[in-house]
């Protein structure tokens, strides 16, 4: 188009050239009339770019005007019509009339038939279509796209500033120059880290360390040191050396217990051993007939098995060598009568149906002795010295120099009652059952010890199943109410030994009231659960408190272990266990009421108040509304009361004892007094002494106000805040050496001498990208920590986060700490 | 059992060398130290009358020159050398330390337009009304040596600006249009035109080198990317911009001087308002430079002084004049942020301190923060009417004075005026112009 534009302006242009010409020399008037005419013609007609014959007759005019000038004119035309001929779309226009459409053009497509149907049919399609090309934008059109496109990239580009910009702005202190390099001699790290290979020798080791994994730009640490310092701080490798310890102490006390066990030659020791064991076991069933039934019935599979091989056998028939022989003395011998009883009994609960809960009911005693110290399975995570094993036994000292005499006396006791039962006790029995009960009573001092770490689920947990079992021993009377009563007996005596030491309490006094000790058992209990939430000196004041709390924790497990028994027994169990349970209930409510409090508190009251406020609003509004006859004499008093407020007051200077005697009743003279009696000068007369309906306030002093400021300043908020920012003071005077330094710190430092130049792209990209990749060095190099634009920073909050963070990590490892000893603790 | 021993370790109480000052115990107990409000604001009265009595910045005059200076250039790598032109075509180089004149060398005939120095600082360019760009050593040459340019490029028109990229050996001139020259060409590797007949100032941004901006005759302020091949944007003032200056520690804001007495700061990518209009000065501002720190900047007028303004502030917080200084041309804030330096018509480069008050040279530790103590407590009090008012008094000569007054009562009226029509209009007719909008016509995309 714009060419065609310009054919036509060059053509105006010969016709202006033209005509004056024929304003200049007047030739052929006619042939001038008439090339006006076509002249005229190919103006308007411009955009068809005219007749060809035309053209030729203005060519031929031109040749005589030219002539007829003789002078050589440059052929402008010539050009003007080349380009004419060429068409912008480089087709040449031979007879630019004749348009080629796109039907002459398909018309020799269709006649071959090599040609595929697709491009026929696009063909066509072009050819229905009839809608145009748009002309292109103008060149200000396109510059101005360009411009805007560029501006809009080159912003995008600059806005990438905008965060360090604004991180300038608010940062509290900026040290100029930004990049400044820390003076004096480097660390080894820094030196070592901003060396890069070069040279191919230097390269090519480099590439061998990277194959070995060695670290090559932080002078740090290999994977495996690194995973090794992973694995292990010094804390868990305390830890576990605690562990290992304890083990190894386990292993060699097994040991020592079965080369123990496998001396004793008792038969009787033997036998309630398996006793034990088989009880044991059929607990285990119990646990495993409720957890998992799979098992279970694999367990009653193999028991049934048993029975069957009972009843093949004739192991516990009277048939025995064994038993012929005990059936000749039985006549004679009550204790031979009595073990082929046994026998017998034994028989007939084996080959009798298993019925499982009947059986849980068996006697205590013997199950101890096979129980094993609980706290040495606790794996103790706490890496001090007073660990749970140096724990057991310093605990057991203290009851040591007593033992002697305690422990016979136990023993007596336990060997009378026992003798009741049944008469064959034998000595290394006895001595056994001593060692094992002092393994328990080390385990239970252990559990009142943690009582004060074990939090309140465990407890929680252990009273559920104590009340489970009690449930379930209540339903079938068994016989044994005297072995019942041993244990507790038992038990007594031995929490009587620990306390001991403070209460001089005999171990008779102790097993015969065995009411009073359930009843001293409640508190005991709850306050296990409480301990942890008491001050410490709360706890001081506990453990004075006489026996209760030491011995809790043994009377407790008196109390799971003695779940069995007689009907009434158990029911006073199951009382007690029910008082446990609603003291227990209390104690959660306290805890629960307490934490309700808290967040009540500032709740309730301030509601109240508001009503209150309320309420005084609308009693004042009231009043308003109706009083108002005296509201004159109300100012008339306000304003005598400000004037008397105002009035100097005479300052009496006199100081007794002074030139005369002085004492108790004494008064200075009244000469004195008067003598020494200041009276002020009078005040200025008052601004509204002739005003009578107004008061004007004295308090504002003119000679102050002028050092006061009267607005505020832009950016505190309320006059508070700026009266706080003004009271704090930050001289020397007031405050440390460091906080001074940091109160005073300016907020722009520049070197003295050094240029500061401008802010660098190439330190502002390094620091995006690689806070972008997140890969940070293994170890945090002091040195190389300020990379990036923001190197001039002194944040005085990074501080405090790293604080914080380590804080939190010291946090989670404490809770980690709660969370194994909770695990380890006995249900 | 508790043993108690009574122990003192030496670090408390032994000094390190007998020069130290000798350690005293202090208790900090408020109750002993009352008053803190009164005598910390007795302390601060005191420091700002002692900043006004020691506000001492003027340092030296440098002269030698012929004729008015007419631009300045710092060298990039040198804090004591400064480069001047002036209007008979005469550029010197000076030792700042020794306030002398080290080298002097006729470079143009007529003016010197402008003139930058290469970033690294072993040579410097300049042009002038003679139609040539120059290329010159830094170093004075030898002994016997003729003063010759190392390059010299003859254009067609006059130049009236250059600047040096920052990185790169590419520098740009304006006049009729603006170029970008390859140092090592004799012909521009780019040239922007946008329908504008003459520019006065062009700069690189210092920050993303490949920026530059520029004022032209036109009112109009016109943003380039050397990468690309047209301009970015204009945005067209009520009066002409006679330089600008890009801020160095943020990369988007410039601030350009403008024949209306007021600078501007913009955001160039929001041109419609500027960010800030500083205003303070009573006749054509005429340079302005930013401080390396990019938080202050400083601006030289027709109008014989030169003030200091902070980027975010409306108004100047120093003005700095001498009796014998006449209309400033050009002005700059010395690379280490310390000084300041003018150029102006009565021949002569007056070195300022950026600081009125500021000591110069080493200070003691002690003396260090007993200033920066002094002057947190100027921050702290200094909306207290009466600290306010010593802290900003200045002496102006009268004929800024009473310019400024006469300024003040105009706008006055003016806004008096404006308040009128709007009342006596319906309403919403007449729409309030705030100052940032009223001095920007439009702006061209």
């Amino acid at each position: 188009m714009a060419k065609k534009r310009k054919v036509v302006k060059s053509e105006s242009a010969h016709k202006k050239s033209s005509n004056g010409l024929t304003a200049d020399h007047k030739v052929d008037y006619d042939d001038e009339e008439e090339l006006l005419r076509t002249d005229e013609t190919i103006i308007s007609a411009s955009e068809d770019e005219g007749g060809s014959d035309d053209e030729r007759k203005h060519r031929k005019l031109l040749d005589a005007i030219s002539s007829l000038d003789g002078k050589k004119r440059r052929k402008l035309a010539e050009r003007s019509e080349a380009s004419a001929q060429v068409s912008e779309f480089s087709i040449s226009a031979e007879g630019t009339g004749d348009k080629i459409t796109l039907s002459d053009l398909i018309g020799t497509i269709e006649q071959s038939p090599s040609v595929v149907t697709k491009t026929k049919k696009q063909l066509k399609n072009l050819q229905s279509r009839h809608d145009t090309l748009e002309l292109p934008l103008s060149r200000q059109q396109t510059e101005k796209i360009q411009r805007e496109v560029a501006y809009s990239k080159t912003a995008k580009e600059v806005s990438r500033w905008h965060s360090v910009v604004v991180q300038n702005q608010k940062a509290e202190q900026l040290v100029f120059p930004l990049n400044q390099e820390p003076s004096g001699p480097k660390r080894v790290e820094q030196v070592v880290a901003g060396w890069k290979a070069q040279t191919p020798l230097e390269q090519e080791i480099f590439t061998l360390l990277h194959m070995n994994k060695q670290p090559v730009n932080d002078p740090v640490l290999t994977p495996m040191e690194e995973a090794s310092l992973k694995a292990m701080s010094l804390e868990e490798a305390k830890i576990r050396r605690a562990e290992l310890q304890k083990a190894r102490v386990l292993q060699s006390y097994y040991e020592a217990k079965a080369k123990r066990e496998k001396k004793i030659k008792s038969k009787k020791y033997h036998k309630v051993l398996k006793k034990a064991k088989r009880k044991e076991f059929l607990k285990e069933f119990e646990e495993l007939r409720k957890t998992d039934p799979a098992a279970a019935l694999e367990e009653l599979q193999k028991m049934e098995l048993s029975r069957m091989e009972e009843r093949m056998s004739l192991k516990h028939q009277n048939s025995g060598k064994w038993a012929k022989s005990k059936a000749i003395m039985a006549k004679y011998d009550h204790e031979a009568r009595k073990a082929m009883q046994q026998q017998l009994e034994m028989n007939k609960e084996l080959t009798q149906k298993l019925v499982v809960p009947s059986e849980n009911d068996e006697e205590e005693g013997p199950e101890e002795a096979t129980d094993l110290p609980d706290f040495v399975n606790e794996a103790q995570p706490t890496a001090d010295p007073s660990n749970p094993w140096m724990m057991g036994k310093l605990t057991a000292e203290p009851v040591e120099p007593g033992e002697g005499a305690a422990a016979e006396l136990l023993a007596g006791g336990a060997e009378q009652q026992e003798k009741q039962v049944d008469g064959d006790e034998e000595e290394d029995e006895d001595m056994e059952e001593t060692l094992l009960r002092e393994f328990e009573e080390r385990r239970k001092l252990r559990q009142s010890e943690d009582g004060g770490v074990v939090p309140v689920m465990s407890v929680e947990r252990e009273e559920t199943v104590d009340e489970r079992g009690a449930k379930a021993t209540a339903g079938d009377i068994s016989e044994d109410e005297e072995e019942e009563e041993e244990e507790v007996s038992q038990f007594n005596s031995l929490f009587q030994k620990l306390v001991e030491k403070e209460q001089e309490t005999t171990v008779e006094k102790a097993s015969k009231e065995k009411e009073s000790v359930e009843e001293r058992e409640e508190p005991a209990l709850l306050d296990e659960g409480l301990e942890r939430l008491r001050t410490l000196e709360d706890v001081e004041l506990l453990s004075k408190d006489t026996s209760t709390d030491v011995s809790e924790p043994a009377a407790q497990s008196a109390a799971t272990t003695g779940s069995e028994g007689t009907a009434d027994a158990a029911a006073s169990q199951a009382s007690k266990k029910k008082k446990k349970k609603k003291k227990k209930m209390i104690d959660c409510n306290e805890v629960l009421t307490k934490e309700a409090k808290v967040i009540k508190v500032p709740l309730a009251p301030t509601a109240i108040e508001e009503e209150e406020e309320n309420e005084e609003e609308q009693k004042m509004i009231i009043k308003e509304a109706f009083a108002g006859d005296d509201v004159v004499s109300d100012f008339l008093k306000d304003k005598r009361k400000q004037e008397e407020a105002g009035k100097p007051k005479v300052v009496d200077l006199t100081l007794p004892g002074w030139g005369e005697w002085g004492g108790v009743g004494l008064k200075p003279s009244r000469k004195k007094r008067r003598r020494f009696r200041v009276k002020v000068a009078p005040p200025p007369p008052r601004r509204d002494e002739k005003l009578p309906n107004v008061i004007i306030s004295e308090k504002r002093n003119s000679s102050i106000a002028l050092h006061q400021v009267s607005q505020l300043p832009f950016p505190f908020e309320n006059p508070a805040q700026f009266e706080s920012s003004i009271h704090m003071p930050i001289g020397h005077t007031w405050n440390t050496q460091r906080t001074v330094q940091k109160l005073t710190a300016p907020k722009v430092v520049t070197q003295l001498g050094a240029i500061i130049e401008p802010i660098a792209r190439e330190d502002f990209i390094k620091g995006k990208t690689q806070a972008a990749t997140g890969k940070l060095p293994d170890i945090e190099l002091s040195g190389s920590k300020g990379k990036g634009p923001q190197r001039g920073h002194r944040d005085p909050q990074k501080k405090g986060n790293l604080k914080h963070s380590q804080l939190k990590k010291r946090k989670n490892k404490r809770q980690q700490k709660q969370q194994q000893q909770q695990a380890n603790t006995p249900a | 059992m508790k043993v108690k021993v009574l122990c003192r370790n030496p670090d408390d109480y032994v000094r390190e060398t007998t020069k130290d000052i000798q350690r005293v115990p202090r208790n900090y107990d408020p109750s002993l130290h009352p008053f803190e409000v009164p005598r910390e604001y007795t302390r601060a009265l005191n420091a700002t009358k002692l900043e006004r009595v020691f506000a001492k910045p003027f340092l030296a005059s440098l002269d030698g020159h012929r004729d008015g200076v007419n631009c300045m250039a710092k060298h990039p790598k040198s804090l004591s050398t400064l480069l001047s032109g002036s209007c008979d075509g005469e550029v010197k180089v000076w030792n700042l330390t020794k306030r002398e004149c080290v080298r002097t060398l006729q470079a143009h005939e007529g003016f010197v337009r402008g003139m930058c120095p290469r970033f690294c600082g072993t040579s410097f360019f300049t042009v002038g009304d003679d139609k040539t760009i120059k290329q010159w050593k830094m170093e004075a040459p030898g002994y016997g040596e003729e003063e010759e340019p190392l390059n010299t490029i003859l254009g067609k028109a006059v130049y009236t600006g250059i600047d040096h990229h920052w990185k790169e050996g590419v520098f740009a001139t304006c006049g009729q249009q603006v170029d970008i020259w390859d140092e090592q060409r004799s012909s521009p590797i780019r040239s922007f035109t946008w329908g504008v007949d003459s520019f006065s100032c062009v700069r690189f941004n210092p920050v993303e080198a490949e920026l530059l901006a520029s004022c032209a005759s036109d009112r109009s302020i016109v943003l380039y990317d050397m990468r690309e091949a047209t301009p970015l944007k204009k945005v067209v003032m009520k009066l002409r911009s006679n330089t600008l200056c890009w801020n160095p520690m943020e990369a988007f804001n410039f601030t350009c001087a403008n024949e209306d007495y007021n600078l501007y700061t913009f955001d160039m990518r929001n041109l419609d308002t500027p960010v800030t209009v500083h205003m303070d000065h009573v006749s054509a501002v005429l340079d302005v430079d930013y401080s390396p720190t990019g938080r202050e900047f400083v601006s030289a007028s027709f109008d014989k002084s030169i003030r200091i303004f902070p980027k975010d502030k409306g108004h100047s917080r120093e003005v700095y004049h001498t009796k014998r200084m006449q209309h400033v041309i050009c002005v700059k804030w010395s690379s280490d942020n310390k000084y300041i330096l003018s150029g102006s018509d009565e021949m002569n480069i007056r070195l300022w301190k950026a600081n009125a008050s500021e000591k110069l040279g080493v200070l003691s530790p002690r003396e260090k923060a007993a200033l920066n103590y002094s002057q947190k407590l100027k921050e702290k009090f200094q909306h207290h009417p009466q600290i306010r008012r010593i802290a900003r008094h200045r002496h102006l000569p009268k004929a800024i004075y009473s310019q400024g007054k006469e300024l003040r009562v105009m706008k006055e009226a003016r806004r008096r005026k404006e308040r009128n029509v709007r009342k006596h209009s319906k309403p919403g007719s007449v729409p309030v112009v705030t100052e940032k909008e009223k001095h920007v016509v439009t702006v061209v995309k």
